[in-house]
């Protein structure tokens, strides 16, 4: 019998999880496109500590990963936009159309009915500061404990509780003038 | 006794169902004699459960994990291949070359079994894109059981879980190994659970687990009924349905 090699345990051990590490990088980088190539390289990383990695949660261990993926990306990418302030069409950052991007939900009776309200809360979301959004998403789609989030974003736990609770004031302050037009 | 002020603070931790039994005691007594605190609990459940409903869920593109699967580095050759070291880098890459081919040529006869392990992951794959993953749409097994009546040539036990954690919310006519099958849609946490049945001859068989192109399937047969279920879940949570699944249909 074969012992299964890195790359088979590799494939059967995190590759199940591409979906949360995509979801997480799209809410992060607020593009489909950045966050493939965040996944991706990611994924390459997992893959060279995969050796280290003895623990039995492999999806909060690819998440930290993405995440950490994630912020040396985005601090290039923040130098790159001061090194070219004025070439205007380079990085058009906040100008993402995530309305554009494709709904997870395939039923088109729901998605009509959910689309103001989604293009609502996706905008609202769009505002809110990186820290919030991330714990967030990790609670709210991801349904991680706060265990996990604290372990993920290296926070104590009660700070993942006080993000959680300003993050979901702030949106709904965002939110509260678009629900009186209603 | 908990005062005013440290309420409020596990507010978020009280909501998400996150604090010991004591602190949860403590919240509660607070919050039943305390307007402001019941109005910022719910204005937390409120602004969580929109965010649940209403946040967009990026689900990978499919090419994404055959992208990722090319950039990893190769295997390296196994056992034996130190006898080859010596041979040059493009000698070695068509010797691994030919093994490889050699090797799936000959593996490339593919059982019953992975055939339709196949089967199942095309028909995952498709089921998610637009449009395809429910031809009827409903939470309710009420609803979902009548709808195969005289489209299946049996009636396939439908549970609803979404006590559970496991909404039910639709289900389809597929076609696998060679006959229509009733598909059931799952959802966990916005991860779809196609879970698949008909009729089967064999004897009963225990869940068996495996994995295929990124996702995890479970094969069991019961009472008559082969069911695959498949889904981009973790093993543990998958596993976790389909005991939830069998426990419920032996009802």
């Amino acid at each position: 019998m074969l012992v299964p090699t890195k790359k088979q345990r590799f494939q059967a051990n995190v590759l199940p999880h591409l979906n949360s590490a995509f979801n997480l990088a799209c809410w992060l980088t607020r593009s489909r496109q950045d966050a493939e190539d965040v996944v991706q390289e990611a994924y390459l990383r997992a893959f060279k500590f995969f050796d280290g990695f003895h623990g039995d949660d492999s999806r909060a261990w690819l998440l930290t990963i993405v995440r950490n993926t994630f912020y040396t990306w985005y601090q290039e990418q923040q130098k790159q936009r001061q090194e070219t302030a004025f070439d205007e069409e380079m990085h058009d950052f906040g100008a993402v159309d995530v309305a554009g991007m494709a709904f997870a939900d395939n039923n088109p009776e729901t998605l009509l009915m959910q689309k103001d309200s989604e293009r609502q809360l996706q905008q609202a979301l769009q505002a809110l500061p990186l820290e919030f959004r991330e714990v967030m998403v990790m609670r709210e789609l991801e349904e991680l404990s706060y265990k996990q989030i604290a372990a993920i974003v290296g926070i104590p736990i009660g700070t993942v509780m006080s993000r959680l609770g300003r993050g979901r004031k702030l949106l709904a302050a965002i939110l509260a003038p678009a629900r009186q037009e209603a | 006794m908990m005062d005013h002020q440290e309420t409020l603070e596990l507010l978020p931790a009280f909501a998400d169902q996150e604090l010991g039994i004591v602190e949860t005691q403590e919240v509660q007594r607070h919050l039943d004699s305390c307007p402001d605190c019941q109005r910022e609990y719910a204005a937390q459940r409120i602004v969580s459960a929109r965010f649940k409903k209403d946040a967009i869920y990026f689900n990978a593109p499919p090419h994404l994990a055959q992208r990722i699967g090319n950039a990893l580095p190769p295997e390296p050759a196994r056992a034996g291949s130190r006898r080859f070291s010596w041979i040059s880098l493009g000698g070695a890459l068509a010797a691994g070359l030919a093994l490889v081919l050699g090797l799936g040529l000959y593996l490339n006869l593919p059982s019953d079994q992975e055939r339709l392990t196949d089967e199942v992951v095309a028909s995952h794959v498709r089921s998610l894109q637009v449009d395809h993953l429910s031809d009827v749409v409903s939470s309710d097994q009420h609803t979902v059981k009548p709808w195969f009546n005289g489209k299946l040539d049996f009636s396939p036990p439908v549970v609803d879980l979404a006590p559970q954690g496991f909404p039910l919310v639709g289900g389809r006519l597929d076609y696998l190994a060679g006959r229509p099958v009733a598909a059931l849609v799952y959802r966990r946490a916005k991860h779809p659970i196609n879970l698949y049945i008909w009729p089967s001859n064999e004897r009963d068989a225990a869940p068996q687990l495996q994995n295929h192109q990124g996702y995890h399937l479970v094969r069991w047969t019961w009472d008559g009924m082969n069911y695959w279920t498949i889904s981009d879940l973790a093993a543990n949570e998958l596993q976790n349905f389909v005991g939830l699944v069998r426990s419920t249909v032996r009802q």
